[in-house]
Order: structure tokens, then C-alpha cells, then sequence
């Protein structure tokens, strides 16, 4: 249980995947320009790295390791997260149109985020058993809602604000960016 | 003249990392020390080469509709290679570049060429562009390691030779996360200031 604990809070606070691991910073600087973009980002992104962390940890555990193919993980990891978005999308698409609305657009979108193929990497290289890949996938993307929300929360203040003129756009997002990351430095040591 | 026009505009006018700002999360992940961005550059052009002469030679076999999957297991194919042949000879380099090897199937840098560039053009331009990308992404990884190393640490060493070292108290959090993000917002407000231009996010986003 403490295991879990700690599994939780480092992927959320001391190991964000954001601003500590720099995974998915496209999205991050991307869809944080409104606090209600960023809300149906950071779901689908929380949706999809619980999923693709079940289904990458499967294909790892039951195909790669019994037949010795440990070297196509890649290969397979990349196969299996986009073959995953792509049923999910088809499925909301028929289950639930209004849910689709919401969250469809920004499917595609995490096919190629380096969060997804990250946390099923991440799982691999930590030894991690089915439960703790679940959870390590599910706190991964909170972590990264957390995240892009104070971002956006951030940058429609930032858009009143008189910024100079070449910092305006995405240098100061950055800067902005830099802040929170030495903010969330500070959860360092929480656990090792 | 045209092959050499593809290698040069990658390095500046259309650098991947400060005209196109692509390629962010390696960028900022590796860039702690010259070397591993060396590393993890070369190995990106090395990727970027390969999978651009590739695309480019089975561009016409192709059906539009799967274009996609195939660039990916094209590109993934040769990360293994090099993340293979990393573990093997270069140890210690793979241990500090860590996960970023493998995600460089996911760089958007390399899928972005596929479409834009490899897709529509021969091997022998699809090659230069892919050089010249490559070369241009190692040139902004190079730059953005060596202001962090030298304030973060107060020397800068390649392959174990010290190049430059500073009388200063070094500043650690430019070697820790917050440093990659201020070296870059700092970088990209100078580039803006130059080329007089705003930056604007172009999403990882492919076309569908």
C-alpha cells in the first residue's frame, strides 16, 4: 500500500510527467491557451494513459517476454497505443456521441504524445506489476491534467497582461512554464 | 544546387527546434551536458536519415490511407537499431539518455519529415533534408546543453576533456528542470527578437 502511496505521488508531484520528465510538452503548450480545452485534454489524456498502460503492460508480460522479443518493445509499444486510440475513438464514437464530442478531437492528438509510449516505458524499466501499472498510468496523467490546468489557468491571466514584445506567445509560456517547475521542484525529497 | 538548398535549411531558416519548435521533449530532457546532446543528436539524425531514404524509395508503393502506421514502424524500426546498438557500444551514454532513446520513435522532428518532406520528394533530397535536420536539431540541443552546463556546473566537457571552465558559484538549477525551460524561453525571445517574428505552437499534430 505505501508502495502504491508513493507510486501515486511521484508520478503526480516529485516526477511530474510535465515539468519534471518533459513528456508531452507539446499539448502542454499547445491546448493551455483556455482553462476548457485544457479540462477535455487533460481527461483524454488520463483515459488514454490508464488504457495504454494496461494494454502495453499485457503485451509486454504474456507476448514479449515468454517468446524473448524483449527488443521489439518499441515496435510493439507504438503499434498497440495506436491501435488502442484508434478503438477508443471508434467506440465513443458509437457508445457515447456526447462524450465523443468532448474528448474526440483531441484522440488523434495523443497517438504520437511521447507521454503515452513514456508511461509504457517507464513501466517496463521500473518492474512494475499490473496494479502498480495502472495506477503509475493513471497518477501519470493527472499528474499532466494538474499541470496543463494551472498552466491555462496561468495563460488566460497572461493574455491582460502586457507582456514585451518578444516574449509574447510562446517564449514567456515558457518562462511561465520555468516557475511552476521550480515550484514543483520543491516536492523533491517527498519520497526516494 | 537544389540537393544542397534541402542540407542547409534545416541548420537555420527552418531549424526543427527554434524555427519550427519542434521536437520539445528531448530537447529540453537531454540538453543537461554537451554530450548528451551530441548523443542523443546523433542519434536523431541517424534516425531522421534512414527512415527519410526509406519513406522516400517505398513513397509510391504506399496507400495513402495506412501512410501513417507505416511511417511509424519504418521510423521504429530504426530507433530499435539505434537504441540496440547504443546499449551495446555506448553504455553509459544510453544510461543517461534513458527512456528519450526509444522516444525519439515519437519525436515529432521525424514523423513531421516523413509527411512534409520524404513523401513527396526523391532519396537523394530526402537524404540532405534529413542530414540537414538532423545536424540543425543537434546544433539547438548543442547550444541550449552548453549555456545550462556552463552556468549549472561552471565547465563544460566533451567526451571527458574539459573545453571551458568559469570561476563561478554554479547555479544547479539550470542543470535541473526549471533551468531547461527558462535557457529556452530565454533563447526562443532572443530568436523572436531577431527574426522579428512571434513564436506560435505547431502541435505534434498530423494531418489526417
Amino acid at each position: 500500500m505505501t508502495n502504491l502511496m508513493a507510486i501515486i505521488i511521484g508520478a503526480i508531484f516529485v516526477n511530474n510527467f510535465i515539468l519534471t520528465r518533459f513528456l508531452g510538452l507539446c499539448p502542454f503548450f499547445g491546448v493551455s491557451k483556455k482553462t476548457k480545452p485544457a479540462i477535455g485534454m487533460g481527461m483524454s489524456v488520463i483515459f488514454v494513459l490508464t488504457l495504454a498502460s494496461m494494454a502495453t503492460w499485457l503485451a509486454y508480460t504474456y507476448v514479449l517476454l515468454p517468446m524473448h522479443l524483449e527488443y521489439l518493445q518499441i515496435i510493439v509499444f507504438i503499434l498497440v497505443i495506436a491501435t488502442l486510440v484508434q478503438f477508443v475513438e471508434l467506440f465513443l464514437k458509437k457508445a457515447n456521441p456526447v462524450l465523443y464530442k468532448s474528448l474526440g478531437i483531441y484522440l488523434p492528438l495523443i497517438t504520437t504524445n511521447c507521454a503515452v509510449l513514456g508511461v509504457a516505458l517507464l513501466n517496463v524499466q521500473d518492474n512494475y506489476n499490473f496494479i502498480e501499472a495502472v495506477v503509475f498510468g493513471l497518477s501519470a496523467g493527472i499528474g499532466f491534467t494538474l499541470a496543463l490546468l494551472l498552466m491555462s489557468g496561468i495563460r488566460e491571466r497572461l493574455e491582460l497582461s502586457k507582456v514585451p514584445k518578444a516574449f509574447d506567445g510562446l517564449p514567456i509560456a515558457f518562462i511561465v512554464a520555468s516557475l511552476m517547475s521550480l515550484a514543483f521542484l520543491a516536492f523533491s525529497g517527498m519520497i526516494k | 544546387m537544389g540537393n544542397f538548398t534541402e542540407l542547409f535549411k534545416g541548420l537555420f531558416q527552418e531549424n526543427p527546434v527554434f524555427a519550427l519548435v519542434l521536437g520539445l521533449c528531448p530537447t529540453l530532457a537531454v540538453s543537461t551536458s554537451l554530450d548528451n546532446a551530441i548523443g542523443m543528436g546523433a542519434a536523431a539524425t541517424f534516425v531522421l536519415l534512414c527512415s527519410n531514404i526509406i519513406i522516400s524509395l517505398i513513397r509510391k508503393q504506399v496507400p495513402e490511407k495506412i501512410r501513417i502506421p507505416i511511417y511509424i514502424v519504418v521510423i521504429a524500426s530504426f530507433v530499435t537499431m539505434a537504441s540496440l546498438f547504443m546499449q551495446a557500444f555506448l553504455p553509459e551514454l544510453n544510461k543517461a539518455l534513458g527512456i528519450y532513446v526509444p522516444l525519439i520513435v515519437v519525436n515529432c522532428i521525424i514523423l513531421g519529415r516523413a509527411e512534409a518532406f520524404a513523401s513527396r520528394n526523391n532519396a537523394v533530397k530526402s537524404a540532405m533534408d534529413g542530414i540537414g535536420m538532423g545536424v540543425g536539431f543537434t546544433l539547438a540541443l548543442a547550444l541550449i546543453s552548453i549555456i545550462r552546463e556552463l552556468l549549472g556546473t561552471g565547465y563544460i566537457k566533451l567526451f571527458g576533456i574539459t573545453l571551458i571552465a568559469i570561476p563561478i558559484e554554479p547555479a544547479m538549477i539550470f542543470i535541473l528542470a526549471p533551468g531547461a525551460l527558462l535557457v529556452m524561453g530565454l533563447l526562443l525571445a532572443l530568436f523572436a527578437q531577431v527574426r522579428k517574428k512571434k513564436y506560435e505552437v505547431k502541435c505534434c499534430e498530423v494531418k489526417e
